[in-house]
């Protein structure tokens, strides 16, 4: 135990001095990595502007209210559009989720030296391009429009589907697929007899946080082009039209908060 | 009984118990799909006129050009990389008042509610929505793109946190406040050795989760490399948009592989 002598008396303390200086040296170490990157930024900062910010944001606020309540009415359409677009490419995403995970489980995985790595290589792909930089690619490629914005989804989302259920079928018990097995079941027999139902409870629970999600990004894929009320919103930003703007972000913040309501009520019931 | 037990069959119990609510989510489901496909319109003939288009376009990806524009990406890589540390450390030294704030067994009811309050505001919004806001106070650059992912961080940070704090075991708590210990004290000898091995787990998951929205701020004009692949795709230079897309990919596997390697660690 750490204990020091202070004028004839011992005091206990958290850390020996070994620990507590390669702590000090720690934080002295982050905070000059900081303070080098702070440095970079504020190189390429014109502070005149950021000094501005307080009127800007005084200017912005008048124009933003009144909210041109009238407008709601034109955004029933995008709204059906945004949720349309979560929920159908959550969907898809689920399709081919499913099989990457079953290849990308070490438990599972037809062959761990060929498919799994390029099942892995899948995940960390879709999972590190955001939806709105596939929908740039998208929108390029299919046309802009809500189709261009479910296929970004569903990229968007295989990765974080398949990783989430691949990490549940790792962690089933084994026993029970052994018992299945033990009966003279198929290989499909045992994944549906054996694997499913204990990994079923977990995809549920992905599946509804993952369209949870999906409703936030599917909000704003319209900005590069691909559908839902993003488009609305990238208008209006356009056109300087603030007091529209106002009455799209209070549309877009309702859908999230019912949406995670609604996740959060399912997942719960699920558990 | 021997005739019975040889006529019945076992099947597999369904997941939902309740078959009302079973039948009722199906027939839900296929309902909400038959109106989603009804007014989905998708212009097949513009998805199959855009097919030989899109497979000259993927073609263009390949193969991908790191030479001709490495000046530029280097640039923006390093950018995003300053914005995102500096980001994870702002965002992080700003959400842990909050989330103090934010654990309904430290805070008193007002401070509560505020700093959930706190939380709601900043997690509601996308990170680009926030970028183009930014953006148009701060004006054009890093320093937009730097703000966007602190306040996103403290959202994010901060709710975990609190939800961390609170599921804490009050016994160690109790102990160290019996002892007589300020405060600051019971803070820092009974809260923050329970909840550093998810702070340190969480801060390096945000630290990635930053790096990939640092792509995405610069879309709106907030700096770092997005600003560069948004100009790649605008110069139709696909092949220095693959570069950057690898790139991004190798960098966000390497730290994800460090950040687990370290949480593994940590706990």
């Amino acid at each position: 135990m750490p204990v020091r002598e202070e004028q004839g008396t011992k005091a206990w303390q958290r850390r020996d001095r070994g620990t507590q200086f390669a702590i000090w040296a720690g934080w002295l170490a982050g905070t000059a990595v900081f303070v080098y990157c702070w440095q970079l930024i504020s190189d390429k900062t014109m502070w005149h502007f950021v000094i501005d910010a307080p009127a800007q944001a005084a200017d912005l606020g008048e124009r933003m209210v009144p909210p041109d309540w009238a407008y709601l009415n034109k955004l029933w359409r995008p709204t059906w559009d945004t949720i349309n677009i979560a929920t159908l490419g959550t969907v898809l995403a689920l399709v081919l989720a499913v099989p990457t995970a079953f290849c990308a489980a070490r438990n599972t995985t037809p062959s761990a030296a060929i498919v799994r790595p390029i099942a892995l290589f899948v995940i960390v792909s879709s999972r590190s391009i955001n939806s709105l930089i596939w929908a740039l690619v998208l929108v390029a490629i299919v046309g802009p429009g809500v189709f261009a914005g479910i296929i970004a989804i569903a990229l968007r989302s295989i990765g974080f589907c398949a990783k989430l259920l691949y990490e549940a079928i790792e962690e089933i018990d084994e026993s029970q697929v052994e018992a299945i097995r033990a009966t003279g079941a198929s290989g499909a027999q045992i994944l549906a007899y054996g694997i499913a139902p204990q990994v079923l409870p977990a995809f549920a629970g992905i599946s509804v946080f993952r369209w949870d999600i999906n409703i936030r990004e599917s909000t704003v894929l319209g900005l590069v082009g691909a559908g839902g009320i993003g488009l609305q919103l990238n208008a209006s930003i356009m056109n300087l039209e603030w007091s529209k703007v106002t009455v799209i972000l209070l549309v877009i913040i309702s859908t999230v908060i019912i949406s995670e309501w609604v996740s959060a009520k399912v997942r719960h019931a699920i558990i | 009984m021997t005739t019975a037990a040889a006529t019945r069959r076992w099947t597999k119990p369904p997941f939902i118990k309740d078959p009302r609510l079973r039948w009722g989510l199906g027939l839900g489901a296929a309902i909400y799909l038959a109106f989603a496909f009804g007014t989905v319109d998708v212009n097949w003939m513009r998805v199959i006129e855009g097919l030989p288009r899109g497979q000259r376009f993927v073609a263009g990806f390949f193969p991908p050009d790191f030479v001709s524009r490495w000046a530029e990406i280097l640039d923006g890589i390093y950018e995003s990389l300053w914005m995102t540390v500096a980001s994870t450390v702002i965002g992080i030294a700003i959400s842990i008042p909050v989330a103090l704030g934010g654990a309904r067994n430290l805070a008193p009811a007002p401070i509560y509610f505020l700093c959930r309050g706190i939380f709601a505001v900043s997690r509601s919004f996308q990170e680009v929505i926030l970028a183009i806001f930014f953006v148009k106070l701060f004006g054009f650059g890093p320093f937009a793109g730097f703000v966007t992912l602190s306040v996103a961080t403290v959202g994010f940070y901060g709710k975990l946190l609190a939800e961390d704090i609170e599921d804490m075991d009050p016994e160690q708590a109790e102990a160290v406040r019996a002892t007589g210990a300020n405060w600051f004290q019971w803070l820092n000898y009974a809260i923050q050795p329970q909840v550093m091995p998810r702070m340190i787990g969480l801060g390096l998951y945000r630290f990635d989760i930053n790096f990939r929205e640092s792509a995405i701020v610069g879309i709106v004009g907030g700096g770092g490399i997005g600003a560069t692949l948004n100009t790649a795709f605008d110069r139709y230079e696909y092949d220095s948009a693959a570069a950057i897309l690898l790139i991004i990919i190798g960098i966000v596997m390497v730290v994800e592989y460090t950040s687990g390697y370290v949480r593994k660690w940590v706990q």
